[in-house]
C-alpha cells in the first residue's frame, strides 16, 4: 500500500515528522518498506504563463517565449518544447533556481538569443516520466505561486507492506484510524454528506445469493461529460499512490478505492439491459473481461448479471461490453460487499489479480458501501457534471457479518504478555481502536469495528494491546526451566558423528536439492518408485530423489568442469520411495575421484580405488565400535562396475552399497573417472551398543605368520571366516599383510600372507599349544578352500 | 725396580695408543690387547709369583694402577668417540622441517549445516530437544492444523509444491511442532531443524532451504520470555550484543505474532540498519486445540528462522545461490 503523508494528514491530526511516523507505523505492524519524496528537490520554480511565442531565428526546433510569472517584468526564455504556445501556464524555473542536487539555472545564450530561466517538463521536476513537452498547469493556477506550495510537493510517499490480516489498512481511512491509535492522535475524517438526487432513475437489483453478496449499492448518473479532465490535485494524489490517471470516471473510482478502501465499478448504463441480479454463474456462460480475457463461468463464480447474462465478475473485474468508454455519458455505479470466502482464491485460479480481488478476499468493510458511493458521486459530479439518481440499496441485513463482541481478561493479558498492564492504558488503546471497551470484573468486552476481520478471540485483543503499546516496550525475561536433560542417547550415532567422520576423512559436504530430473534418475536406473511433483518449477526439478548419488555426481561433474580434479563429496539427507505408501529414508552418500591423496612430494601418486573409499567408509562405520559384524559382499547394481560393486551389511542386514561407478554412466556424464561412491541408510547403521569393558590379558601374545596359495576366486572373507572358526578363542586378531599374484604363483591362484595374533587370558601360551593350533588352521584351510601353505 | 719400569713403559705406550685411536672397534682391540685375559698388562700379574715380597708389593701396585688408568682411558676415549659418531649420525639425519606434512586433506561441513548445528546447540543448552519430521506432508499438518483457513491469502505467501493427491512438500518445519505436540503433549520444549520447500526461484529465493523452528509450551510462558530467549540466542549466535526490534506481524499459527529485526552493518558505508531475521509469536489457541492441549492451562511461544540467512550474515555470503552450487572452492572456506 502506497500513500502520501499529506493525504493521510487530511484524515488524522498528525504532527509527527515523516521518519517518526514511519517508525510508529512499523512498530504497530504496518511495516514501512520505503519512504520517498514526491518530487525532486528544487527551489524557485513558480507558476507562470507563456504570453508570447516566436520562432528562434537560428534554430528550427527552438522558440523564444515571453513569460509572465505574476510580479515583476516578463522574462524571455528559449525553449525547445513542442507544446510551448501562448496562453498555457507552466512551471518556470527562474534564474537562480536549483533543480535536483546541483542543476542551477543561469542566464545563458542559446544560439545567440538570451534565455532567462527554464520552462520545465514534469520529468525534470520528478513528477512523472512525461518528457514530451512542458508540464501544463491548470488555467486557474495562481501566477507567481511557488510550485512546491501549489502542488503541495513538500510531501513524502510511504509504502507499507501489509500482512493479509490487515485489509483495513488498504485505504487512507484505515491507516488513519490505526495511526490515531498507535500515535494517540485524533482521527479527523472529512465531512461526508449524501448527494441529493437530481433525477429519478433507478434500476432493480436482486441479491440472488445474499450469503455471497449481502449488500449491493448502486446509483445511476446521467449526462456526464466523457471528455472532462481529471483535476490536477486528483492526478497528483493518485500519482503518489502509484496510479496513473486514465479518465475522470476511472480516476474517481481509483481515488475512492485508495481513500476508503471500497472497490467500485462503473457500468455504461446504455449497455445494460433490464435489471441487475447478483448470482452464481451458470455452466456455459461466458464473459469477456475488461482486460480482454474470456472467462467460462460456473457456479463457483459470483457474477453481476443483467437480463442478457453476466456483465461483471463479482469482486474481480468488470465485463468488456458494459465497461465505460470515452463516449460513455450515462453510468451505473456499483459499490458492493462480497464475502471473502466467495472471492478467495478465485482470481488466482483464473490467473488474475486485481485491486478489487485483493481487497475483497482479505475483507472490505461491509458497512462502507453507502459512504463510498456518496463520495464518488460527489467527486464525479464535480469533475464531469451530470445528474445523480437516488441511491439504490439492496441489502440482506441478516447476511451482513456481525461485529464480534470479544472479551479480554486482565489476568490473561498480563500472563500472556508477561507484564502488568494498567486498566486505563488498555482501555485507552481499545477506545482509540474504536472498539468501545467496557471494563468490569477484571474483563474488557469490546466490539470489533466492522472493517476489522481479524478480531474474533481473546488472543486477537492481546495482540492489539501489545502492538499499540509497542512490542519493544515489553521487558524481556527468560523462561523458567525444569532443568531435566531427558535421556542423552549414546546408543544411537548422531548425524553429526557421521558428518564429522567423513569430514575428517577428507570429504566436503554438499547440499543438493531434494528434487531432480527424471533423466538424471534414469541414467542411474534409479527411476523406480518415483514421486513426481505436480507443479515443478522445471523439468530439472521434477521428481523427488530416490538416492543421493545422482545429485552428488552432478556436483562432482560441475566441479570437474571447474578444473578441480581430486574431489571428495558427501551428503546426508532424505530420499523418497513411493511404493504403495511413501517412505522417506535418511541416507548418507559419498563420491570420490582423482588421486588417492592430495598431490604431494612424500606419497606416490595413484588413482583413488575401491579400497580407498572402503577404508573411509570403514573408518566411518568404526563409530559403531564393537556393535556387530560389518561385512561386504560382491554384488551387481546397474550404476556400478560389475567387478567392483559391494553390498554392505551390518549383522546380516543390508545397509547400502559401495563401488566404482559404471564406465558407461561416467561416459554419459562426460567424466573420465574412475569415480568411487557409496550410499547407506543411516537409520540402519546408527544403532550401536554401549561399550562394556572386558579385562585385558596380562599374558604375552604370540604371532604366527602364514602364507597360503589359494584359487583366485576364494575371497578374503572366506579365508578370514575359516581361520576364525578354526582357531577358536585364542585368536585375538588376524592381519592380512600381503596379497600377491603373478610370478612364482601359478596362474589362477593368488598368495595371501596373514598374521595370527594369539593370546590366552589366563596363562602364557606355550609353543606346543600354538603349533597345534597353527597345524589345525593349515589343515583346515587345505581341506576347505584348497589352500596350500607356501614354502 | 726394572719390572716396575717396564709396567710404566707399557702403560705409557697404552695411553698413547688409546689417545690417538679413532675407531670404536680399534679401541676395543686396544682394551683386549692390554686388559684382556691374555693382555699385556694382565700378563704382567702372572710374573708376581716369582718375585720377592718387597718387589712384589711395588710391582703389584704398579700393575693395578696401570690397569685402572688404561680402563679409565678406554672408557673416556669411548665416550668421546661415541659422541662424535652420534653427532655425525644426527647431522646426516637432519631434514627440511618446512616440507609439507604427508597426508590427506580435511573435508568440511556445508556452512548451512554448520550454522544449523550451532543454532541447535545454543537451544540445546537452553534445554530444547531436537525433533525432526517428514518432508512430504499433507494439507492438514502443513496448513490446516496450523490454523490456515482454506483459500486464505496467507497460503499464497507459501508457494507450495504439490504432488496432486493432497500431499505436498512442507513449506515450513512447523508440521513437526504439530506432530510432536500430538505425540508428547504439554509441557514441551523443542527445536526442529530441517529442509523446507517453496516454489520460488530467483536471486533471493531457492526452491529448497533450511529452517530451524522452536516451540515452548508451558504453564508460565509469556511473550516477555519469547523476547528474552530470542535476544540471548541472537547474542550467542553472533557472539555480540546486537540490538533487536520486535515488530507486529501476522502468521496464522501465532497470535500475537512478531517479526524480529537486528541491527546489521551491511558494509555499504551507511549506518547499520534493521534487518529481519526471524518470525515468532505466541502459539495460536487453535493450534494447541488441534493438538489436544488445553489452551487455558498452557501458553506457548514459537519462532522460526532461515538457516541460509543466518549463514550468509555470519560468513558474509552475498549470493544465496552460491550455497547450493556446491563449488568446492567456495565450500572449502568453511569448517
Amino acid at each position: 500500500m502506497l500513500f502520501s503523508v499529506n493525504w493521510l494528514k487530511k484524515w488524522v491530526d498528525l504532527e509527527l515528522a515523516t521518519d517518526e511516523l514511519a517508525t510508529r507505523l512499523t512498530a504497530s505492524g504496518l511495516e514501512v518498506d520505503t519512504i520517498e519524496p514526491v518530487a525532486t528537490s528544487f527551489s524557485d520554480v513558480v507558476v507562470a504563463e507563456i504570453t508570447h511565442c516566436e520562432n528562434h531565428p537560428n534554430a528550427d526546433k527552438l522558440s523564444i517565449c515571453t513569460i509572465n510569472s505574476g510580479a515583476g517584468e516578463p522574462v524571455s526564455i528559449v525553449c525547445g518544447a513542442p507544446n510551448a504556445r501562448p496562453g498555457i501556464r507552466i512551471p518556470l524555473a527562474r534564474v537562480g533556481a536549483v533543480i535536483g542536487d546541483d542543476f542551477k539555472i543561469r542566464k545563458a545564450k542559446l544560439r545567440g538569443i538570451e534565455s532567462s530561466g527554464m520552462a520545465c517538463s514534469a520529468r525534470e521536476l520528478g513528477l512523472s516520466d512525461d518528457h514530451a513537452g512542458l508540464m501544463e498547469l491548470p488555467a486557474d493556477a495562481p501566477l507567481g505561486l511557488d510550485l512546491r506550495q501549489y502542488l503541495e510537493l513538500d510531501d513524502h510517499t510511504i509504502e507499507i507492506e501489509l500482512t493479509p490480516n490487515r485489509a483495513d489498512c488498504l485505504s487512507i481511512k484505515g491507516i488513519a484510524q490505526d495511526v490515531s491509535a498507535s500515535c494517540d492522535v485524533v482521527f479527523t475524517p472529512p465531512d461526508a454528506s449524501p448527494v441529493p438526487a437530481g433525477i429519478d432513475d433507478t434500476i432493480d437489483v436482486s441479491l440472488g445469493h445474499p450469503e455471497d453478496c449481502p449488500r449491493y449499492v448502486g446509483r445511476i448518473i446521467r449526462g456526464i461529460d466523457p471528455t472532462a479532465a481529471t483535476p490536477l490535485w486528483m492526478v497528483e494524489a493518485l500519482r503518489r499512490s502509484g496510479i496513473r490517471s486514465i479518465s475522470a470516471s476511472v480516476d474517481a473510482t481509483n481515488y475512492v478505492l485508495i481513500e476508503l478502501g471500497q472497490p467500485m465499478h462503473a457500468f455504461d448504463l446504455d449497455h445494460l439491459v433490464g435489471d441487475i441480479s447478483v448470482r452464481r454463474g451458470r455452466c456455459g456462460e461466458k464473459l469477456d473481461l475488461l482486460d480482454g480475457k474470456q472467462v467460462d463461468l460456473d457456479d463457483s463464480l459470483l457474477a453481476i448479471c443483467d437480463e442478457n447474462g453476466p456483465v461483471a465478475l463479482a469482486g474481480i473485474m468488470g465485463g468488456l461490453d458494459s465497461g465505460v468508454t470515452d463516449s460513455t455519458r450515462n453510468i451505473l455505479l456499483e459499490s458492493a460487499y462480497f464475502k471473502p470466502e466467495t472471492i478467495s482464491g478465485k482470481a488466482r485460479d483464473l490467473g488474475l489479480h486485481t485491486d478489487a480481488s485483493h481487497r475483497f478476499e482479505r475483507g472490505v468493510d461491509p458497512r462502507g458501501q453507502v459512504r463510498a458511493i456518496e463520495r464518488i458521486t460527489e467527486l464525479l459530479l464535480e469533475i464531469a457534471g451530470g445528474q445523480a439518481g437516488p441511491l439504490i440499496h439492496a441489502v440482506s441485513e441478516r447476511h451482513i457479518p456481525v461485529q464480534n463482541q470479544v472479551s479480554l481478561r486482565h489476568a490473561r493479558l498480563n500472563r500472556v504478555l508477561g507484564m502488568d498492564f494498567e486498566e486505563t492504558v488498555v482501555s485507552r488503546i481499545f477506545e482509540n481502536l474504536r472498539m468501545q471497551p467496557v471494563f468490569s470484573d477484571g474483563t474488557w468486552t469490546v466490539t470489533a469495528p466492522s472493517d476489522r476481520f481479524d478480531i474474533s478471540i481473546e488472543e486477537d485483543l492481546i495482540e492489539e494491546v501489545a502492538r499499540i503499546f509497542g512490542y519493544d516496550n515489553i521487558p524481556p525475561a527468560l523462561p523458567a526451566g525444569d532443568l531435566n536433560p531427558g535421556w542423552v542417547s549414546e546408543s544411537r550415532l548422531s548425524l553429526q558423528n557421521i558428518q564429522q567422520a567423513l569430514c575428517a576423512a577428507g570429504y566436503q559436504e554438499a547440499i543438493n536439492y531434494s528434487f531432480t530430473s527424471t533423466a538424471s534418475l534414469e541414467l542411474f536406473s534409479m527411476n523406480k518408485h518415483v514421486l513426481p511433483l505436480a507443479n515443478a518449477l522445471s523439468t530439472d526439478l521434477q521428481v523427488m530423489r530416490t538416492a543421493l548419488l545422482p545429485g552428488l555426481m552432478e556436483t562432482l561433474s560441475r566441479n570437474l568442469r571447474r578444473q578441480q580434479d581430486r574431489l571428495r563429496f558427501f551428503e546426508t539427507g532424505m530420499v523418497f520411495e513411493q511404493k504403495e505408501t511413501l517412505t522417506e529414508y535418511w541416507h548418507v552418500g559419498a563420491v570420490a575421484c582423482g588421486s588417492s591423496a592430495p598431490e604431494q612430494w612424500g606419497i606416490q601418486s595413484r588413482s583413488t580405488d575401491f579400497f580407498d573409499l572402503k577404508g573411509d567408509l570403514e573408518a566411518m562405520l568404526a563409530l559403531r565400535g564393537d556393535s556387530g559384524e560389518i561385512s561386504f559382499r560382491h554384488t551387481q547394481l546397474p550404476w556400478l562396475h560389475p567387478g567392483q560393486a559391494a553390498t554392505a551389511s551390518v549383522n546380516g542386514q543390508d545397509i547400502g552399497w559401495a563401488g566404482s561407478i559404471h564406465p558407461l554412466v561416467l561416459k554419459q556424464l562426460e567424466i573420465r573417472g574412475p569415480v568411487m561412491a557409496f550410499e547407506l541408510n543411516i537409520d540402519l547403521l546408527s544403532n550401536r551398543e554401549i561399550p562394556y569393558a572386558k579385562s585385558i590379558s596380562r599374558f604375552p601374545s604370540m604371532r604366527r605368520d602364514l602364507a597360503f596359495i589359494v584359487p583366485e576366486n576364494v575371497t578374503f572373507a572366506e579365508i578370514r571366516a575359516n581361520v576364525i572358526d578354526l582357531s577358536g578363542d585364542l585368536l585375538t586378531n588376524l592381519i592380512l599383510f600381503d596379497l600377491y599374484a603373478g610370478q612364482n604363483v601359478e596362474k589362477g591362484y593368488k598368495s595371501l600372507a596373514i598374521g595370527l595374533i594369539l593370546q590366552n587370558v589366563s596363562c602364557t601360551l606355550t609353543d606346543e599349544v600354538v603349533d597345534l593350533l597353527v597345524r589345525k588352521v593349515i589343515q583346515g584351510l587345505e581341506q576347505r578352500l584348497d589352500a596350500q601353505l607356501r614354502g | 725396580m726394572v719390572a716396575v719400569e717396564s709396567v710404566n713403559q707399557i702403560l705409557k705406550q697404552a695411553l698413547a695408543e688409546i689417545s690417538v685411536c679413532e675407531d670404536l672397534s680399534m679401541l676395543d682391540g686396544l682394551r683386549v690387547r692390554y686388559l684382556g685375559k691374555k693382555g699385556e698388562i694382565t700378563s704382567l700379574s702372572r710374573s708376581l709369583g716369582s718375585m720377592e715380597h718387597e718387589q712384589r708389593k711395588a710391582f703389584g701396585q704398579a700393575v693395578n694402577r696401570a690397569k685402572g688408568e688404561v680402563a679409565q682411558a678406554v672408557t673416556a676415549r669411548r665416550q668421546d668417540l661415541e659422541s662424535v659418531e652420534l653427532n655425525i649420525r644426527l647431522a646426516a639425519e637432519s631434514i627440511d622441517v618446512t616440507l609439507p606434512g604427508r597426508g590427506q586433506q580435511r573435508g568440511g561441513l556445508h556452512p548451512v549445516t554448520y550454522t544449523l548445528q550451532r543454532m541447535t546447540e545454543i537451544f540445546s543448552r537452553l534445554g530444547y530437544d531436537v525433533a525432526t519430521g517428514p518432508e512430504v506432508e499433507d494439507d492438514y499438518y502443513n496448513f490446516e492444523s496450523l490454523n490456515f483457513p482454506p483459500h486464505h491469502p496467507a497460503r499464497a505467501m507459501h508457494d507450495t509444491f504439490y504432488f496432486g493427491d493432497g500431499r505436498l512438500l512442507r513449506t515450513h518445519t512447523s508440521p513437526v511442532q504439530i506432530r510432536e505436540m500430538k505425540k508428547r503433549g504439554a509441557p514441551i520444549r523443542i527445536v526442529s531443524p530441517g529442509k523446507v520447500f517453496r516454489s520460488d526461484s530467483d536471486q533471493t529465493h531457492t526452491p529448497m532451504f533450511h529452517q530451524l523452528e522452536g516451540l515452548l509450551v508451558g504453564e508460565t510462558v509469556s511473550m516477555a520470555d519469547l523476547k528474552g530467549v530470542l535476544q540471548v540466542f541472537v547474542n550467542a549466535f553472533f557472539e555480540k550484543d546486537l540490538p533487536m526490534r520486535f515488530r507486529p506481524s501476522y502468521f496464522p499459527f501465532t497470535e500475537p505474532s512478531a517479526e524480529v529485526d537486528i541491527t546489521w552493518d551491511r558494509g555499504d558505508g551507511k549506518a547499520p540498519g534493521w534487518l529481519e531475521i526471524l518470525g515468532c509469536g505466541m502459539v495460536h489457541p487453535n493450534v494447541l486445540k488441534a493438538c489436544d492441549i488445553d489452551s487455558e492451562k498452557y501458553v506457548g511461544y514459537a519462532f522460526g528462522m532461515g538457516a541460509e540467512r543466518m549463514a550468509m550474515l555470519r560468513y558474509g555470503v552475498s549470493d544465496l545461490r552460491q550455497l547450493f552450487e556446491n563449488d568446492v572452492r567456495f565450500l572449502r572456506q568453511f569448517h
